[in-house]
């Protein structure tokens, strides 16, 4: 096997939100794996961004102000009446 | 309640439920609008337009995609079709996302950070936390904004991003990898503020 060239924390940082979607290349996947078996640093790094984007995942949508929800909910009066409409 | 019981109730004529989609989805809609139009009134008129479409076709719908899928995919469709906005060229050139100053010239950390597990668990329902989040995502530039609230708020795959948005999968990992890195700040600032 051809040898893995090494690599260090700012090059690792680079390549672990690609690594957490499973998107390296085997060869950057290796290095990778390699060095955060050894730093503990990095490896603090990947957990920091686990959790990142976990939390991203449990916000809710944005606020809505009743005035929009209101105007989108004209939509569905509209299109109801426009159904009537259709059957008549 | 989810999103195909929400239809069923919508489509039997209750308002309520399609008010209850309107307000998970709208501002996904609107930042999907946003990527290809240039004025947030116009956004704002193309998501009307796609609330309508779904009304109308709601009931064709087949249930082979999920239905936030298929509902981005039409905003995305009516966006194309009224965008004015110049095809947007994303840099693809390597960009620190963590501080160049963290770094010896070695490229060790000077000082290493900490797990976040503690941001877990217990206070995954901290509001604090939470709301840390959104304001860094309401922060971020608008196409980083795109990329990670349809793949990390939203859940839908790298590739139904890159199809809704018209980028490349490489496109929407760079964009992703920024964003993530700039949420990641903003929660280990606020860590710091914290003890």
């Amino acid at each position: 096997m051809a040898l893995i060239k090494s690599i260090n924390c700012r090059q690792a940082v680079a390549l672990i939100s690609d690594y957490l979607d499973g998107a390296l290349t085997t060869r950057n996947r290796l290095r990778l794996e390699r060095h955060l078996a050894a730093c503990d640093a990095c490896s603090a790094y990947l957990d920091q961004m686990r959790v990142t984007i976990t939390l991203t995942g449990t916000v809710g949508p944005e606020d809505l102000s009743p005035e929009a929800l209101e105007e989108l909910g004209n939509i569905f009066d509209l299109y109801q009446a426009e159904s009537k409409d259709d059957e008549q | 309640m989810n999103d195909e019981v929400l239809l069923e109730q919508f489509l039997a004529g209750d308002r309520q439920a399609f008010c209850e989609l309107v307000v998970r989805y709208q501002p996904s809609i609107l930042g999907i609008a946003r990527h290809y139009v240039n004025s947030a009134s116009t956004a704002e008129d193309v998501a009307q337009d796609t609330w309508m479409a779904v009304l109308r076709g709601a009931e064709k719908f087949e249930g082979r995609s999920s239905f936030k899928t298929w509902l981005f995919q039409i905003a995305a469709n009516r966006a194309r079709r009224t965008g004015t906005r110049e095809h947007r060229v994303i840099s693809v050139d390597p960009v620190d996302t963590v501080a160049a100053t963290r770094f010896s010239s070695g490229g060790m950390w000077n000082e290493p950070p900490e797990p976040f597990t503690d941001l877990l668990g217990s206070q995954l329902d901290n509001v604090d936390v939470l709301r840390r989040v959104r304001d860094a995502i309401s922060a971020l530039p608008d196409p980083q904004k795109s990329v990670v609230t349809l793949r990390d708020v939203e859940g839908l795959t790298t590739s139904e991003v890159a199809n809704i948005l018209d980028l490349s999968e490489a496109n929407i990992r760079v964009l992703l990898h920024r964003a993530r890195a700039k949420i990641r700040t903003s929660l280990e600032d606020f860590k710091g503020t914290e003890q």
